[in-house]
């Protein structure tokens, strides 16, 4: 095979393990969005306090010590003790639970049945405050995280290839990770939807409030749910680009590198959600090894966005959301 | 009592489809505009000027285009920030290549420009739909941003990329470039302003608003009874973009003089815009005003307010401003989702029946 | 009437005419918040501590005591001008404006003032012409001495010859990054180097292609122009391709510890220019403690004393009361003015001996700022990542840079800004 076919498999392969990491993000606001219509903006914030709770309970930070320095003069900064991963992981958990229902009760309750470009504002303005309170309670600085997850290159992935084609591919272990927890969260959540009681309320709101309510679903808790559940892949989308860049303000940015993958598969899609993931990662990396030496580089931020739109003129519900079907 | 309808015959269409119905209004309209034209130009510090007036004056025109998209005519877009860099960069280039063409006309040219490259990413909005339309408009800021700050024949081929704006003058004062002073870019803006609302408030209430209404409402029926949508949303397109893109223009002209196409006009410009419209209220000339006002004004209140008076560090002043103006946001919209505009509404139908509610 | 007691406190805050007391005004444009912030707060901690050091300990400069205001920009353009006209009437004797956004806006602005910039290593390269930008300032070097030092260290490397060698630079997307570009083209073609620029979008989170092509080009060495999480993500992607770290080399912006923690033991050996010293381990700490954190006074959480950034906020705040000092001693009184401190910074001179007294031997190195100069020696220094002592050392001396070339540049650049902007020279008179 000619270097240039196995450098453009190296970029692809790389592009798949890539996209995982952008639809572990994309992943949250399709469930937000299915059970409740609402297009979650804060997703990519939440995922920046997910992983700031998280490390601020690994290494034993008091919360707001900033505040309280400020405020009373003292100076402290850290309990003295850390905390196994294994235990910050569920306490992390519980902390994005309790968001969950706070949202639920300060903002949502107050906005049901709002226009869905005004719940698209109310999860901005979340955004907002969400962004300030993690900085107000875990301070502002670059935190390493490490939850014990390897990276590095993969050696057995460089080693097959180069047996294979004299040349080894370079794949971070870190993706390889990734693409399991991908699956493993995206089998459970299958199993929680389709097997479960709670699980096919979910579905049944997702398909008809009005008629979910008329069963005797409770609304509110599920709403409740969805955003807990949300809150639990944001935990794990902050962990997998936490471990990679520390965390850090930047992280709340991923949002939107999730974006383009949320029209491409569709709102409404957890498959979706996963092979727009795929789909983007691919296209970019790709997109950038052939076009790079022509128009230079740095087309990641809106190659996605274009490769979106050119689906969406084709498929205008992305590729596997609900057909929109309109009526006068 | 004073503001009322009462006594006020309309013998005429032209009198009775007027802005202001209401006499009070009338006066109070053109009282404010003279207080605006002639008294405050005199009355204006450099400071206030330069933070305040300028900015909010800029962010009204921008808000108004984005009223006309999203609050008119129903397309949700999250572009704004890269069409107001067309207009700085589209006035970047014409003061450059054209230097003895009058700025101000440099700055209608930069908004037709950007009506130009507006129209052609609104094509996808014949087709495309709702929050699909609104990731799809995020390809257009995308996509412009990164071509000016890649292809150098935006920014003349400057190592850093940055543009920078020449002084211009206009009757022999200068209002571009460091050496202008308060009143004259004060003026410049408000000229703008004055125009723009104008336009927009006529264009809303003609054939060409009430079709883009009829898309808003529904688009479906609104081509069932006879409105183009292809024209209809492409005008909306057109003129949102054309005053975004002078926005854009006096943005960078008037008020910063250099400015980077990612820095200055990333994702957040659009957000802050979008913001102003949502919080002023959709649909609504006053709404851009309020949201203007309210967005440009409260950041610096809170910053004077915590750092300046209760002596907080400025970081954490800076925090707590983020989640005052994060919770804000949502308590304006659990309050009045319709916006400001819509208390302002409230207010007037309180105050035509004041003091005799019954 | 709540409401009006709180209007009236506004109105009255906002009104306020600044008070005509005695005192050295400098403020402080930090961003603190923001997606830089954990660049910006070490920095404005270093410049804090060191002006409120010289408070407590010297009583200010000249008799005069310091007067600090800090204005929050977030790295952003709009928030900084902002900052600058609520400040600019309060005779400010220099901005940091720490954004090379921010520098371009106020360049004309403060010029027209007559408020003095001093943009550290970073900001308009070009201004090391004093003759057209009079009142910005950007020793002890900039982007461009950047470039050539690093160039210089790896001739140094390979006994005075790159013939044939690949460059990679790895950058920024904007104007900040694209700076060094010129310089090295131009160094490639004299010293005949291949060089290839990949720019890496801000923020820079995934750089997965960037770092492919590098794997696959195999370059010899790579600079990296980086800012924000853009340079810890290029760390670890460099460690996980297994780029020897020696060879990766960062601006003075991308060498802190923010940078390297979160890659763990896989940065160790990452190389980064420095414009001054790192570590505690200079006499003016022990000052510092005393003074400073023993008394509560540190700024900010106090966690940072000692680090890269804390260094160099520390070191612009000691450039700025040198300054000070010179301006006072030119003026012949203490209460100086903007125009007077500008005159101050074009008469600096820092020598070693200067440095030693102030407790910082040979924590910088020595220059002089002259008119037709503005841009100091252009020395840096190169450090190493010490991952398992969670350290940086310093591994050379002080390194020159190419200065008939970088003058060169200069004087092409300024020309172009002076023409545009019809600017008479300064230095004539």
């Amino acid at each position: 095979m000619s270097d240039t076919v196995l450098y453009a498999l190296e970029a692809a392969l790389n592009g798949l393990t890539v996209g995982i990491m952008y639809s572990l993000v994309a992943l949250g606001f399709v469930l937000i969005f299915k059970a409740s219509g609402i297009f979650n903006f804060a997703q990519g914030v939440m995922a920046l306090f997910a992983a700031l709770t998280l490390v601020g309970f690994q290494t034993g930070q008091v919360p707001f010590s900033h505040l309280i320095n400020a405020a009373f003069g003292t100076s402290i900064h850290d309990f003295g003790w850390t905390m196994p991963t294994l235990l910050a992981i569920p306490a992390t958990i519980a902390v994005m639970v309790g968001f969950a229902w706070l949202v639920e009760r300060i903002v949502l309750k107050h906005l049901v049945n709002q226009a869905p470009i005004i719940l698209f504002m109310a999860t901005i303005g979340l955004a907002y405050f969400l962004e300030g309170l993690g900085d107000i309670m875990w301070g502002a600085e670059v935190k390493p995280l490490n939850v014990g997850l390897p990276q590095g290159m993969s050696r057995w992935v460089d080693e097959t290839t180069f047996n294979l084609f004299g040349y080894g591919f370079f794949v971070d272990v870190l993706s390889l990770w990734a693409l399991a927890i991908a699956a493993v969260l995206v089998t459970a959540l299958v199993i929680f939807s389709q097997y479960t009681k709670q699980g096919r309320a979910l579905r049944a709101v997702a398909d008809d409030h009005q008629a979910a309510l008329s069963v005797g679903i409770s609304l509110r808790f599920i709403w409740v749910l969805t955003w807990s559940i949300a809150g639990l892949v944001a935990l794990v989308a902050g962990i997998m680009w936490g471990s990679k860049s520390g965390v850090q303000f930047s992280l709340s940015l991923i949002a939107l590198k999730a974006l383009p993958v949320l029209i491409l598969g569709g709102f409404t899609s957890i498959p979706g959600a996963i092979v727009g993931g795929l789909m983007i990662g691919v296209g970019e990396k790709l997109f950038d090894f052939f076009m790079q030496p022509i128009i230079g580089g740095a087309t990641e931020n809106w190659f996605a966005y274009m490769l979106a739109l050119a689906f969406l003129l084709f498929r205008p519900q992305g590729l596997f959301g609900e057909k929109i079907i309109e009526r006068v | 009592m004073l503001y009322r309808e009462a006594g006020d015959f309309k013998t005429s269409y032209a009198s009775d489809n007027q802005t202001f119905p209401i006499r009070f209004d009338r006066y109070a309209y053109w009282v404010v505009l003279l207080l605006a034209v002639c008294v405050v130009p005199f009355f204006l510090n450099d400071y206030w000027t330069k933070s305040i007036i300028v900015p909010f004056l800029i962010y009204v025109i921008a808000a108004l285009g984005l009223n006309i998209l999203i609050g008119y005519c129903g397309q949700l877009s999250l572009g704004t920030g890269a069409f107001m860099a067309v207009g700085a960069y589209a006035t970047f280039k014409l003061t450059v290549m054209a230097p003895g063409l009058n700025v101000f006309v440099v700055f209608i040219l930069a908004g037709l420009v950007t009506a130009a490259v507006g129209v052609l990413f609104g094509l996808p909005s014949l087709k495309i739909k709702g929050f699909y339309l609104a990731v799809a408009t995020l390809a257009a800021q995308f996509f412009l941003i990164w071509l000016f700050t890649r292809q150098g024949w935006f920014f003349n081929y400057s190592p850093t990329g940055m543009i920078t704006m020449p002084v211009r003058t206009v009757l022999g004062f200068a209002v571009t470039g460091p050496s202008a002073s308060a009143a004259a870019i004060y003026m410049t803006c408000l000229f703008f302003v004055i125009v723009m609302a104008w336009l927009a408030r006529n264009l809303t209430r003609g054939t060409t608003g009430r079709s883009w209404m009829a898309i808003r409402d529904m688009d479906i029926a609104a081509e069932i009874i006879g409105v183009n949508p292809l024209i209809a949303k492409l005008t909306a397109f057109a003129v949102s973009s054309f005053f975004v893109g002078v926005a854009g223009a006096l943005l960078f002209g008037v008020q910063l003089g250099a400015a980077e196409a990612g820095e200055a006009f990333g994702i957040n410009k659009s957000f802050l815009v979008l913001f102003m419209v949502i919080i002023g209220g959709l649909g609504s000339i006053m709404g851009s005003f309020l949201g203007a006002a309210f967005l440009v004004v409260l950041p610096v209140i809170l910053k004077v307010l915590l750092v300046d008076s209760l002596g907080w560090p400025s970081d954490l002043a800076r925090h707590l401003e983020v989640m005052i103006i994060g919770a804000l946001i949502v308590l304006v919209l659990i309050l009045e989702p319709h916006g400001m505009a819509a208390l302002w509404r409230t207010i007037k139908d309180k105050l035509r029946l004041w003091p005799f509610p019954h | 009437m709540k409401m009006t007691r709180l209007a009236a406190l506004l109105a009255a805050t906002l009104m306020a005419a600044p008070a005509v007391a005695q005192d050295l005004h400098f403020p402080m444009l930090n961003y603190r918040t923001g997606p830089f912030a954990p660049g910006g707060i070490p920095f404005a901690d270093g410049y804090q501590d060191y002006l409120t050091l010289i408070n407590q300990r010297d009583g200010g400069i000249g008799g005069l005591p310091i007067r600090m205001t800090e204005c929050e920009t977030a790295y952003n353009t709009e928030r900084g001008v902002e900052c600058y006209e609520s400040i600019r009437g309060d005779n400010p004797l220099v901005i940091q404006p720490l954004s090379t956004g921010i520098t371009y806006q106020l360049i004309p602005r403060a010029t027209a003032d007559g408020v003095p910039i001093h943009s550290m290593g970073y900001g308009r390269t070009s201004a090391v012409n004093g003759d057209v930008f009079p009142y910005v300032f950007n020793y002890p070097a900039n982007y461009w001495d950047g470039a050539s030092v690093a160039i210089n260290y790896l001739l140094s490397q390979n006994g005075d010859s790159l013939q044939g060698k690949k460059i990679t630079l790895v950058y920024h997307n904007s104007a900040y990054g694209r700076e060094p570009i010129p310089t090295l083209e131009r160094l490639a073609a004299q010293y005949g180097f291949t060089l290839v620029t990949i720019p890496v979008d801000s923020p820079g989170q995934e750089q997965g292609s960037q770092w492919l092509q590098i794997r696959r080009e195999r370059p010899d060495y790579v600079l990296m122009w980086g800012w924000g999480v853009m340079n810890a993500v290029a760390v670890q992607e460099a460690a996980n391709i297994g780029f020897p770290m020696e060879n990766f080399i960062g601006i003075w912006w991308s060498g802190s510890e923010n940078d390297v923690r979160p890659a763990g033991a896989g940065a160790n050996g990452y190389t980064a220019l420095t414009l001054h010293g790192v570590g505690t381990d200079y006499p003016l700490y022990a000052d510092l403690q005393t003074h400073v954190i023993d008394t509560g006074m540190a700024a900010g959480a106090g966690d940072q004393i000692g680090t890269v950034l804390y260094s160099r906020g520390l070191y612009a705040a000691m450039l700025a009361v040198e300054a000070a000092r010179t301006a006072q001693a030119l003026a012949g009184h203490a209460q100086i003015t903007g125009a007077e401190m500008r005159a101050g910074m074009e008469a600096l001179v820092i020598t070693e001996e200067r440095l030693a007294e102030l407790g910082l031997p040979n924590f910088s190195a020595s220059f002089e700022v002259s008119c037709a100069n503005h841009g100091g020696g252009g020395q840096a220094m190169v450090q190493r990542w010490d991952a398992a002592a969670d350290r940086w050392n310093l591994i050379t001396d002080w390194i020159s840079s190419d200065r008939e070339l970088i003058m060169e540049l200069v004087a092409a650049d300024s020309a172009a800004f002076a023409a545009e902007n019809n600017i008479q020279p300064a230095c004539a008179n």
